[in-house]
C-alpha cells in the first residue's frame, strides 16, 4: 500500500513516481496539514518564537503567516514556559493552538506548564476541563549541534500521565498524525526529526488522519523483528534490505505513535520471528526502548527465542566534532549488528 | 464608588459564606476522614468577595491551591465543592482534585494550579481566547500571591498580556509570606504592583483587608480590561491567618512573630466590615444573624451531601485521561 511505504533512494522515487503517485517532502506534508487545519477549523492557530520568519521552522510554516495573519500565525516572545500556559489556557478556552519549537531541547524550560498543567488539567478537573494542545518540536542531530541543539527527548514526554506522543517518520504520517492530533482533545507531544524534513512519500492532497496507537508494518519478515522509531525506520528498512541478502529476513514495525503504543502489533510480529530488536532516535537510558524491551518482556516472553537488543543513543551529550558524531549516533550497521547476534542461531 | 446597601451586604455575604465553610473545615479537620491538604484562605475574604462582586459567571477564574474562596465568592456551588474535599464522586473534580483544585465550569471556575504561579499563563490564555473568538467584555482573572511574583512565569505572563492587550485581570495577594518566607527576606522593592508599570500595565496597590477597597479597585480595573484597554494588575496586601497548610496557626510554632499576627486578625477583614456596616446602620437588627444562619444551613446541606455521596468506582482511576 502506497501509505506504508518507506522510500529510501532514488530508485524508490522515481517507482513511486512512474506509479502516478503524489510524493512531496515530509516538510511540505506538514505545511499542507497546517494549512488545510487553519482553513477548516477557525479555532486552530499556529504559535511560537519565529513562525513567521521567512525561514519558517525549516519551511513547515513557510508562507502561512501571510496567508493568515499574525493572530493565527503567532510570533512570540523567547518566554517557552509562560507561552506554553498561554497556549495551554487558550486550549481550556475552545481554541486549538499548535505551538511549534525549533528543537525539542527548549521543552525543558516549558516542562512545568506541559508536565504538571496541560497534562494534568482535564483528570485534575474531574474531565470538567480538557487542554487540545499540540506541541510540534524538532529533534534530533544536525551538523555539529552539539549538546543543546540536537536532543529526541520524545521518550521522556512518554513519562508524563496525560500526555500523548507522535513520531512521525513518513510524510504520509506526518500529515495524517497532525491533523489526528489537533483534532484529538488531548495535549499531544509532536516530534519531528530533523533529517526527515526532505525525505519524500506518498501524501494525498485531501485531508485525512493517521489514527493515534495504530503500529504499521514497513517490511514484512520472518526471522527478526526490528521495531523503529522516527528516523530509525529508514535506518531499519535499510539494514532489512542489506541483511535479506545475508539470508536474515527482517520484519520492520514503525509504532508511528509511542503513547499509545501499539504493543499488539510489536508482539504479534514478536510471536512470528522470536527476535526483537528495538531501534530509537533517543537514548537508550530508560527511554522509549527500554519500555518497548520490558513491556514485550512481561506480555510477551514464551514467544521469545533470544534477549531483546536495543539501539538508540549513548548516555552520554551530544559530542559536535564529526568523528565523535559517527560514533554516538547509531545507523544501518548497528541495526544490522544487532540482527545478526540474535539470528546468528536462527533454526 | 459609591455602594448600595445591596453591594455592601452582597460584599459581607460573600466573605462570610468563604468565611464559615473553612471554619468548619477546621472544625472537623481533627476527625481525619478529610484526607486532603488544605490550604486555607482565613484572612484574606474580603480579596475574592471585593474582586468577583465585579465578575460575571462567564468570566474566566484561576487560582491557587488557596482557592476554596476565590471559587466560593465566584458563586461556585458549594455541596461539589464539600464533597471533592471528602473525595467523593459528587465532587467538583469527582475526587480527583482535592482541596487544592476546586474547579466550577458553569461559574467560570476553570480550575486552578499548586504549583506556584502555574495558572498565571492559563488566565492569559484564557484572554488570548476571548480575544480570539471576538467575546469583547468578558475577561479572565487569576489570583496568586506574593510568592508566585517570584516566578519568572509571571514575568512572561505579563509581558505577553500587555503586548496583546488581553482582558486579564492580575489580582496579586501579598500575604507577605510564601509558604514561611517572608516578604522582606525575598524581595528588595516591597512593591509588586510596580513591576506590572514595567511591562506597561497599570499596576495598583490596595487594602486587601478593606472589603470596599477591594471593590473600588476591582471596579476601576475591570472597566478598564472590559473597554478592552488591556490587562490590569491589582496587589492586595493582607494576610493569611493559618499556616501555610493545614487548619493550626503557624505563629504558635514559631512560623512567623505572634504581634504580627494578632494585630492583622484585629484588623479582619470579616468584622471588621460587620462592625462598619453596622455603624452604618446598613446592618441592622437581626440581618446578620439571619446572614449567618443561611450559610449555616447552607454548609450543613453541603456537609450532609458530602458525606452521604458514595466514593468513586475503581474504574475512575482510569477515566477523564486520554
Amino acid at each position: 500500500m502506497p501509505w506504508t511505504k518507506v522510500l529510501i533512494d532514488q530508485q524508490d522515487l522515481e517507482a513511486a513516481q512512474k506509479a502516478g503517485l503524489r510524493n512531496i517532502s515530509y516538510r511540505a506534508a506538514l505545511l499542507e496539514a497546517q494549512r488545510q487545519l487553519l482553513r477548516s477549523r477557525p479555532e486552530v492557530y499556529l504559535i511560537g518564537e519565529g513562525i513567521d520568519d521567512a525561514g519558517g521552522v525549516f519551511g513547515s510554516t513557510a508562507g502561512l503567516a501571510a496567508e493568515f495573519g499574525p493572530s493565527r500565525v503567532m510570533d512570540t516572545p523567547i518566554a517557552e514556559n509562560g507561552l506554553t500556559g498561554i497556549a495551554a489556557g487558550s486550549a481550556m478556552c475552545g481554541l486549538r493552538p499548535i505551538f511549534i519549537h525549533m528543537r525539542m531541547d527548549f521543552l525543558p524550560m516549558c516542562l512545568d506548564q506541559i508536565a504538571n498543567h496541560a497534562a494534568k488539567w482535564r483528570y485534575m478537573t474531574g474531565g470538567a476541563v480538557t487542554c487540545p494542545l499540540v506541541i510540534r518540536s524538532i529533534i534530533g542531530r544536525g551538523w555539529g549541534s552539539a549538546a543543546q541543539h540536537s536532543q529526541a527527548l520524545h521518550g521522556l514526554f512518554t513519562h508524563f500521565a496525560g500526555l500523548k506522543v507522535a513520531v512521525p517518520a513518513t510524510p504520509y504520517d506526518a500529515k495524517g498524525l497532525l491533523a489526528a492530533a489537533v483534532n484529538d482533545g488531548n495535549p499531544v507531544m509532536f516530534c519531528e526529526h530533523r533529517w526527515l524534513y526532505d525525505f519524500k512519500g506518498y501524501v494525498p492532497e485531501e485531508a485525512y488522519e493517521v489514527p493515534f496507537g495504530k503500529a504499521v508494518v514497513r517490511k514484512e519478515g520472518s526471522d527478526v523483528t526490528i521495531v523503529a522509531v522516527s528516523l530509525m525506520v529508514y535506518e531499519a528498512v535499510k539494514a532489512a534490505r542489506e541483511l535479506e541478502a545475508e539470508g536474515i529476513s527482517v520484519e520492520v514495525i514503525d509504532p508511528r505513535t509511542i503513547k499509545p503504543l501499539d504493543l499488539a502489533a510489536i508482539l504479534a510480529s514478536v510471536k512470528k520471528t522470536g527476535r526483537l530488536v528495538v531501534a530509537d532516535a533517543g537514548n537508550l537510558m530508560t527511554g522509549i526502548s527500554a519500555e518497548i524491551a520490558a513491556q514485550v518482556a512481561e506480555k510477551g516472553f514464551e514467544y521469545l527465542k533470544a534477549p531483546v537488543l536495543r539501539v538508540g543513543l549513548p548516555d552520554t551529550p551530544t559530542p559536535a566534532s564529526p568523528a565523535l558524531e559517527a560514533d554516538f549516533y547509531p545507523g544501518v550497521e548497528d541495526i544490522k549488528r544487532a540482527a545478526r547476534r540474535l539470528a546468528g542461531g536462527k533454526a | 464608588m459609591s455602594l448600595t446597601p445591596e453591594i455592601k451586604l452582597e460584599l459581607l455575604r460573600k466573605m462570610l459564606r468563604a468565611r464559615l465553610f473553612e471554619e468548619k473545615i477546621v472544625a472537623v479537620y481533627a476527625a481525619q476522614d478529610m484526607k486532603t491538604p488544605v490550604h486555607l484562605y482565613l484572612g484574606q475574604e474580603a480579596v475574592a468577595a471585593g474582586v468577583s462582586q465585579h465578575l460575571n459567571a462567564d468570566d474566566y477564574m484561576f487560582s491557587t491551591h488557596r482557592n476554596h474562596g476565590h471559587a466560593l465568592c465566584k458563586g461556585a456551588d458549594m455541596k461539589p465543592l464539600a464533597a471533592e474535599l471528602y473525595g467523593r464522586a459528587a465532587g467538583c473534580a469527582k475526587g480527583k482534585g482535592g482541596s487544592m483544585h476546586f474547579v466550577d465550569v458553569s461559574k467560570g471556575c476553570l480550575g486552578t494550579s499548586a504549583i506556584v504561579g502555574g495558572s498565571i499563563p492559563l488566565a492569559a490564555g484564557a484572554a488570548l481566547a476571548i480575544k480570539q473568538k471576538g467575546q469583547a467584555g468578558r475577561l479572565a482573572v487569576t489570583y496568586f500571591g506574593d510568592g508566585a511574583s517570584d516566578e519568572g512565569v509571571l514575568q512572561e505572563t505579563l509581558n505577553f498580556a500587555a503586548l496583546h492587550r488581553l482582558p486579564v485581570l492580575f489580582a496579586c495577594e501579598n500575604n507577605f509570606y510564601a509558604t514561611n518566607s517572608p516578604q522582606k527576606a525575598r524581595h528588595a522593592e516591597g512593591l509588586i504592583c510596580k513591576r506590572a508599570e514595567a511591562f506597561g500595565i497599570p499596576g495598583v496597590l490596595v487594602d486587601g483587608n478593606d472589603a470596599e477597597a477591594v471593590y473600588g479597585a476591582a471596579g476601576k480595573a475591570v472597566e478598564h480590561i472590559r473597554a478592552g484597554q488591556g490587562p490590569y494588575f491589582l496587589e492586595f496586601r493582607t494576610y493569611r491567618w493559618k499556616g501555610h497548610v493545614g487548619p493550626d496557626c503557624d505563629w504558635e510554632q514559631g512560623c512567623r512573630p505572634k504581634e504580627e499576627y494578632f494585630e492583622w486578625v484585629k484588623r479582619c477583614p470579616v468584622e471588621s466590615y460587620i462592625n462598619k456596616l453596622t455603624a452604618d446602620g446598613v446592618l441592622k437588627g437581626t440581618a446578620l444573624a439571619q446572614l449567618k444562619a443561611g450559610i449555616a444551613d447552607e454548609i450543613a446541606e453541603a456537609w450532609a451531601f458530602a458525606k452521604a455521596a458514595p466514593y468513586p468506582a475503581a474504574e475512575e482511576l482510569f477515566t477523564d485521561v486520554y
